[in-house]
């Protein structure tokens, strides 16, 4: 391993990003912005019965949210309870309530936690109208918050926030859908497949039978990374040579999870007129994220552990064309981005190596975390940043020019507490109840010992952060898991929505006070820096117990 | 009241926004397929590869060379260990997911490098980790070409072919990183093996 | 060090110098007698309705039952229980009990001492409401007999005064309470509560009719309308706030108590959650431990001084004769981005000082001094005196002058003396003079205008002095130029303010011209020239409209909606009541300059909270790498990699992390009294150096601390 050949990956991304995040960052920013609707909008604007014109206040916007997700969650759990119905069903029975539940709340969470395993439960209708739509929308939800968020530090004593529905329908027509369909071309030519010729069993060279699956994958493919959703049409997810048959297509997925998430800062900074503030918070992502993959890559090089040492390599779960270096590229961004789609099995990592996707999450998803809920995740953890350093320079502490007071830090604080609070309950819950530690003992756990913790952990922390991916070895399609899992995913999705909608609010209706010698610059190097300390920190403290107890004993044994 | 109104009234938007669903989940696919299948037909097909006008198998997908016991053929070059179904299983996708302290995977790996040198008459040491491991995707085309050189000698042997023959074939065969940094080198084995068929015959 | 003089026992007419005030205590000191003092009272502090407004003691509290019922079963049970695979010794709860005990009374004897400090200030207070009785006049009649002087007087005890009373002071009488000067004018002496000995004149009508319950009319006879209920009186407010009786939580405290109080839920449900993990693999950690990593982890340094800061921040106020009537206003303080400053008193000295003296027409210097002088020998105010003080310096020799005064008068506007020898000198307004010059056949030069225009384009006030010689023929000698003196050092606050992000703005009556010069030499940013009291109102409101936050100092009635319309209002204790009223603070020395402290003041409150704050999160650092490792060791032995301080045990070292949580407060205690030293500087600046200082000390400290803790605890037998 030349250093050349683990260095030079991460510098294609790197520079690629450089290149196309200033046009996509003021793309995004103007189809925010804008007043002009397409003709094809205004189409869709008197279908919905919406005055693309009105504005509507934090709560409205909240409603119109969640009665969109409810919605969606209904319509994806009712295609698949039908499914036997529906064509393309490649006959494939309904799926069973507990795990359609859990599926329809996983994509529209932008989740895209599975609990099954796609080719033997969903066929193409499902995952092409239900999942791949929702792969779509889920996004463009997480979008409009972020915008609806941005914008309250733009307004001034203003009651709205602008209209939910304008951003929905912009947000897919203007950025996820042209973006997919490029997308969706270049995986094409990369030899990730489009068809619809179902399961097709070849007599193999030995003689044997081999199936090779079809699906529209390349379509489901490029929105599933470029909307940081991560649901794999394959249980193999992006280690299947249909879903990325070689190391650039790898690379070039690695790039779509990153090309929005990374060029929100620059939206942000462009639309409140201050790009400089969008660069602190770039790079305070940029820097995590940075860190975290270098030590995730050390630790899969160093090969420690048990299973590692016995074969030589970390290679136990990993595609020969990928190697360690574009595993783990793909694994620490698909974890620092909330897409949890992977391309090596993260349960087969070495402890430490598997402790950092696992950390990545639990940072709370904003290095640089999804489309749009890691831009306002990022955002409320620099609203708690500049609360303590605020204080520090003796002014009552203001971010953008809005005050940060009880109401606004007691929204930032339920927000904070929100993740932090599901996944260790969840996973204390799976361990103290009896009847459902026999259950995940029993029949949900792989691995046994420390690692076995890791699993459940693992994915109570998937969830709460709607990622998706997973330390895969646990068995999830339980009635314990299903539905607490599912449970986690809603809340985890929606309870910080509210908050950052009603702290959107609180920020809207204050006017801006203006930035004097004594307002504490919050888009310098400095403020960066602190951000990212109180982001490890608070991480740090809050799950270093529950790290010691599973990765880190076992990485120390 | 008017909240509860407003309510009703955005929930009534939200069912109407299903007309989203007939542009992504219906337009969208079907332009992307109708595209691919233009421009790319046998790509976007899965790269199926055939052998006397049989179809067997596809470019990029790997396969297994072992009998119906799962022991190697000798005469062909040997895949990765896989996890999915009894071993490439196209229709169970998915790796072992075993631990890094697993015991039985520690195991697995120990009987896998004393069967493949025992196989290859070569050293413990010799055998590659990717020998020893399966892939993520239990479908992995590839093996390291380390592995497929030491298969050389008991593959030429076991065909009557001369080694430095069928070197040449998995050097041929050995593709390098993408761009020439993006990756591992890696030897197709389905290509290799059909390869390797053809320089009999 | 600090000394606390009892007040004498009912004051006297001789004020003596310290007043009867309290000797300030040094902010941040404290003694061992304070703290004896203050022990009962932290032990009261100990009742749980009390503890549960500090959530974050409250939860050590809680712990600290917990645990000691624990080390009272344990014999019982069978001994201590093995925690995470690890033995502890028999002591270890009982050890643990102790230490969260000592942390819930640390804390607490922290307040206590804070409002020790008050209390000695508000008995000396309380000195001065006690025992009045009140002359109220009966059926008091304004028009015919506003003095009172025919009227029937009730005596009552000054407790039963109400509204609109109205009531007879008389010379030695105590004020009974707040109250407006509706008749008369009396020397009062207000050391009781301002503690400056110097007597006051208050007289009815105009800026100077309000008077303060508990202060001793000097002498003359005052009508006064009462304007305070009855327990409410400007004394009853100064001594409940002292007193930290009505400190109400500020909107920063608040917002900080939350971010605790949430990060106490944070580390509740991380503890809660540790055994069901834990029981994973089979480990399960003892109560007590876990009771001890759960108040190591939540906030308690900052949690226990929260409200010790608050209380001493309104004490250095009150230390420097400045009353907040609340704490909101001492936290907006802090956030001023706009200083109203009034020109006169606060950026000039009060009054106009001669600075030079101008010969025209080639008179003799010598001369004009002399006449000058001469002419303000018998004119008393600062601006006469100033000439004589003047001349003096230039050789003038003060002696008697024969000959009749001419007193400045609003008609003539010129004082001066004539001579019994028919000569006379004039000093005065340039045109009055030119005219008496005029009239005496004397003529004006060019030169005159020259000198005028010149001193008033400085910003100066020109004086004409002219001679009239006994043949009766008048000269102009020269000029005074008369000057607004800014007074010392304040370009360089102004400066501060500048780095610190306030700008400065003058008001002042003076036209545009002068207002200019004098904005220049002291500094500010900004003047209102010629300001009415609607001009400061809408200042006020543009300044905040754009989101300012403006701070200002009045006295009169017309300043009374500046004040109220201002984020920060300080009113003049001299002031009137209704300046008073609309203020948020009352400075009691009057002294408008101290705006500025009050600034800084605001601004060290904050910092002291958010270093605390910040030392306390970091503090979690080290005790994680003290606790953590210790409580699983047992199970796997690999986490001994985590032990990065080498500590004993896992008992050493978890009881040594308790400990250390325990001394830092008491530790911490004079900083929240005194703190954070506060130097103008940037906020960026600011905050480097804060958090070098607290945030990575606060990282450092406790693994040296509890290194060393352990290091001691090593010696006992078990641990």
């Amino acid at each position: 391993m030349t250093l050349a050949a683990a260095v030079l990956p991460l510098l294609t991304v790197v520079v690629v990003l450089a290149l196309i995040h200033r046009p996509l960052g003021d793309h995004m920013a103007r189809t925010f912005t804008g007043t002009n609707d397409l003709r094809v909008e205004r189409g869709f604007y008197r279908v919905l019965g919406v005055d693309p014109a009105s504005s509507q206040s934090w709560r409205s916007y909240l409603t119109g949210v969640l009665a969109f997700s409810a919605v969606s969650v209904l319509l994806v759990y009712l295609q698949q309870r039908t499914q036997a119905l529906l064509p393309y069903s490649l006959g494939l029975p309904a799926v069973p309530e507990g795990l359609g539940f859990n599926t329809a709340v996983s994509f529209v969470t932008n989740t895209n936690w599975q609990s099954y395993s796609p080719e033997v439960t969903l066929g193409y209708t499902v995952q092409m109208v239900g999942l791949a739509v929702q792969n779509f929308v889920s996004a463009a939800v997480g979008l409009a918050v972020a915008v609806a968020f941005v914008r309250a530090f733009v307004a001034r004593r203003s009651a709205t926030l602008g209209n939910f529905w304008v951003d929905l329908t912009r947000a897919v027509l203007r950025i996820l859908l042209p973006g997919a369909v490029i997308a969706a071309l270049i995986l094409l030519s990369g030899g990730v497949i489009q068809n619809f010729n179902g399961f097709t069993t070849v007599a193999t060279l030995t003689g044997g039978e081999q199936v090779i699956p079809g699906g529209p994958v390349a379509s489901q493919e490029a929105i599933k990374m470029l909307g940081t959703n991560g649901g794999g049409f394959f249980n193999a997810n992006s280690a299947h040579p249909f879903e990325s048959p070689s190391p650039w297509t790898s690379v070039f997925q690695v790039l779509l999870m990153l090309a929005i998430p990374f060029s929100l800062p620059r939206t942000f900074g462009t639309m409140i007129g201050q790009r400089r503030q969008g660069y602190a918070i770039l790079g305070a992502m940029a820097v995590i994220s940075l860190v975290s993959f270098t030590a995730a890559t050390l630790a899969e090089l160093s090969a420690h552990g048990a299973a590692a040492q016995a074969a030589g390599s970390a290679s136990e779960g990993k595609e020969q064309r990928f190697g360690i270096v574009g595993s783990v590229l793909f694994g620490s961004v698909s974890t620092l981005t909330s897409t949890g789609a992977v391309n090596s099995m993260h349960d087969s990592y070495t402890a430490i190596g598997g402790m950092l996707p696992l950390i990545n999450m639990m940072l709370g998803e904003v290095a640089p975390g999804g489309v749009g809920s890691g831009l306002y995740g990022m955002l409320v953890l620099a609203v708690v940043t500049v609360f303590v350093s605020g204080l520090l320079v003796g002014r009552t502490p203001e971010y953008l020019g809005k005050r940060i007071g009880a109401r606004e830090i007691k929204l930032a604080s339920l927000y904070i507490l929100t993740m932090p609070a599901l996944v260790l309950a969840g996973t204390a819950l799976s361990f103290a109840v009896p009847v459902l530690r026999a259950d995940i003992d029993g029949t949900s756990i792989l691995n046994p010992g420390l690692h076995g913790m890791s699993e459940v952990l693992y994915a109570f922390t998937s969830a709460a952060n709607n990622n998706g991916s997973a330390f895969a070895g646990l068995t999830a399609n339980t009635p314990w898991l299903n539905t607490a899992l599912g449970v986690v995913m809603l809340l985890g999705r929606f309870l910080p929505i509210v908050f950052v909608l009603a702290l959107a609010g609180a920020f809207a209706a204050q006017d801006r006070v203006p930035a004097t010698a004594g307002t504490l610059p919050t888009d310098r190097v400095q403020s960066a820096t602190l951000l990212v300390g109180v982001t490890v920190i608070v991480t740090a403290l809050t799950f270093f117990p529950v790290l010691a107890l599973g990765p880190l004993a076992e990485g120390l044994l | 009241m008017s909240s509860s109104r407003s309510t009703v009234r955005q929930l009534g938007t939200a069912v109407r926004a299903l007309v989203l669903t007939l542009v992504l989940g219906v337009g969208y696919p079907l332009v992307i397929t109708a595209l691919g299948q233009a421009a790319f037909g046998d790509r976007a097909d899965g790269q199926p590869v055939t052998l006397d006008g049989e179809t067997v198998g596809s470019a990029i997908i790997g396969q297994g060379f072992t009998d119906a016991e799962g022991a190697a053929l000798p005469q062909w070059f040997q895949s990765r260990p896989s996890a999915a179904g009894n071993g490439y299983d196209g229709g169970a996708s998915g790796g072992s997911n075993l631990g890094p302290e697993n015991p039985d995977l520690v195991a697995a790996i120990e009987e896998r490098r004393a069967t493949v040198a025992e196989l290859e008459g070569a050293n413990l040491s010799a055998v590659p980790a990717d020998a020893l491991t399966a892939s993520a995707s239990g479908l992995d085309p590839h093996i390291s070409p380390e592995y497929a050189l030491l298969q050389v000698p008991r593959v030429a042997a076991e065909r009557g072919l001369d080694e430095t023959d069928v070197e040449a074939l998995v050097e041929e065969n050995t593709q390098g990183p993408d761009l020439g940094y993006l990756g591992e080198q890696r030897v197709d084995v389905l290509q290799l093996n059909i390869a390797l068929a053809a320089l009999e015959t | 060090m600090s000394t606390i003089t009892e007040p004498a026992a009912g004051s006297s007419n001789s004020p003596a110098p310290e007043g009867n005030r309290p000797a300030r205590t040094p902010g941040g000191a404290f003694s061992a007698a304070q703290l004896a003092e203050a022990l009962p009272g932290a032990f009261r502090k100990l009742d749980p309705r009390q503890m549960f407004h500090t959530p974050v003691m409250f939860i050590v509290e809680v712990g600290a039952v917990l645990i000691t019922a624990i080390a009272i079963a344990e014999p019982f049970l069978g001994g201590p229980e093995a925690s995470g695979g690890s033995e502890v010794p028999a002591s270890f709860a009982w050890l643990i009990a102790v230490w969260l005990w000592l942390t819930v009374l640390f804390a607490n004897l922290a307040e206590s001492v804070a409002e020790g400090r008050g209390k000695a200030q508000a008995s000396s207070l309380r000195q001065a409401r006690t025992g009045t009785t009140a002359r109220v006049i009966r059926d008091y009649a304004a028009d015919t007999d506003p003095g009172a002087l025919r009227a029937s007087i009730a005596e009552v005890p000054s407790s039963d005064l109400t509204l609109g009373d109205m009531v007879v002071i008389e010379a030695n009488g105590l004020i009974p309470g707040d109250g407006e000067i509706v008749w008369g004018i009396a020397s009062v002496d207000e050391s009781a509560i301002t503690g400056e000995s110097a007597p006051v004149v208050r007289e009815s009508g105009g800026d100077r009719s309000a008077v303060t319950g508990g202060t001793r009319v000097l002498s003359d006879r005052i009508v006064v309308r009462i304007t305070s209920r009855p327990g409410d009186t400007f004394v009853d407010r100064m001594i409940r706030l002292v007193e930290g009786a009505e400190r109400q939580k500020t909107p920063n405290e608040v917002a900080l108590d939350i971010l605790l109080a949430t990060l106490s839920i944070v580390f509740t449900v991380v503890v809660l959650t540790i055994n069901p993990i834990a029981s994973s693999s089979g480990v399960s950690v003892s109560v007590p431990v876990l009771v001890a990593l759960l108040v190591c982890l939540i906030p308690t340094t900052i949690g226990a001084l929260l409200s010790v800061i608050g209380i001493a921040g309104m004490d250095r106020l009150v230390q420097r004769n400045v009353l907040a009537m609340s704490g909101r206003a001492v936290e907006a303080a802090g956030d001023v981005t706009t200083l109203l400053l009034d020109k006169t008193g606060t950026i000039t000295y009060g009054n106009r000082r001669a600075s030079e003296f101008v010969t025209v027409g080639g008179a003799d210097r010598r001369e004009l001094v002399t006449a000058a002088a001469q002419s303000s020998l018998s004119d008393p105010t600062p601006e006469g005196t100033s000439v004589v003080e003047l001349a003096v310096t230039e050789g003038f020799i003060r002696s008697a002058v024969e000959g009749t005064v001419v007193p400045f008068s609003a008609l003539t506007r010129m004082s001066g003396v004539d001579f019994p020898d028919g000569s006379a000198v004039r000093k005065g307004a340039g045109s009055a003079v030119r005219e008496w010059v005029a009239a005496a056949s004397g003529i004006v030069t060019a030169e005159l205008d020259d000198a005028v225009t010149r001193i008033s384009q400085l910003g100066g006030t020109p004086l004409v002095v002219a001679v009239r010689d006994a043949s009766g023929r008048a000269r102009v000698l020269g000029v005074v130029h008369l000057k607004d003196v800014v007074k010392d050092g304040l370009p360089e606050r102004f400066a501060e303010l500048r780095t610190m992000g306030i700008r400065t703005v003058m008001i002042t009556g003076d036209n545009p011209l002068t207002a200019k010069a004098i904005a220049a030499e002291a500094g500010v940013d900004d003047y209102l020239a010629e300001a009415t009291p609607e001009d400061k109102m809408r200042l006020i409101r543009r300044e905040q409209e754009g989101g300012a936050l403006v701070a200002m100092t009045g006295d009169g009635t017309n300043d009374a909606p500046a004040l109220a319309l201002a984020d920060v209002g300080v009113a003049m204790n001299t002031g009137t009541s209704a300046a008073k009223e609309a203020g948020n603070m009352v400075d009691l020395d009057s002294d408008p300059t101290k705006l500025i402290e009050i600034v800084r003041i605001g601004k060290q409150l904050l910092i002291t909270r958010g270093a605390l704050t910040t030392f306390s999160i970091a503090n979690d650092v080290a005790k994680y790498f003290a606790i953590i490792p210790a409580m699983f060791i047992g199970a796997f032995p690999g986490l001994a990699a985590l032990n990065v301080m080498q500590l004993n045990s896992p008992s050493s070292a978890i009881l040594a992390a308790v400990i250390f949580n325990a001394l830092i407060i008491i530790a911490l205690i004079p900083l929240s009294l005194r703190g954070v030293k506060y130097r103008a500087a940037s906020a960026s600046s600011t905050l480097d150096r804060n958090l070098l200082v607290y945030g990575l000390g606060g990282i450092i400290a406790p693994f040296i601390g509890i290194k060393a803790i352990d290091l001691v605890l090593s010696l006992i037998p078990g641990f």
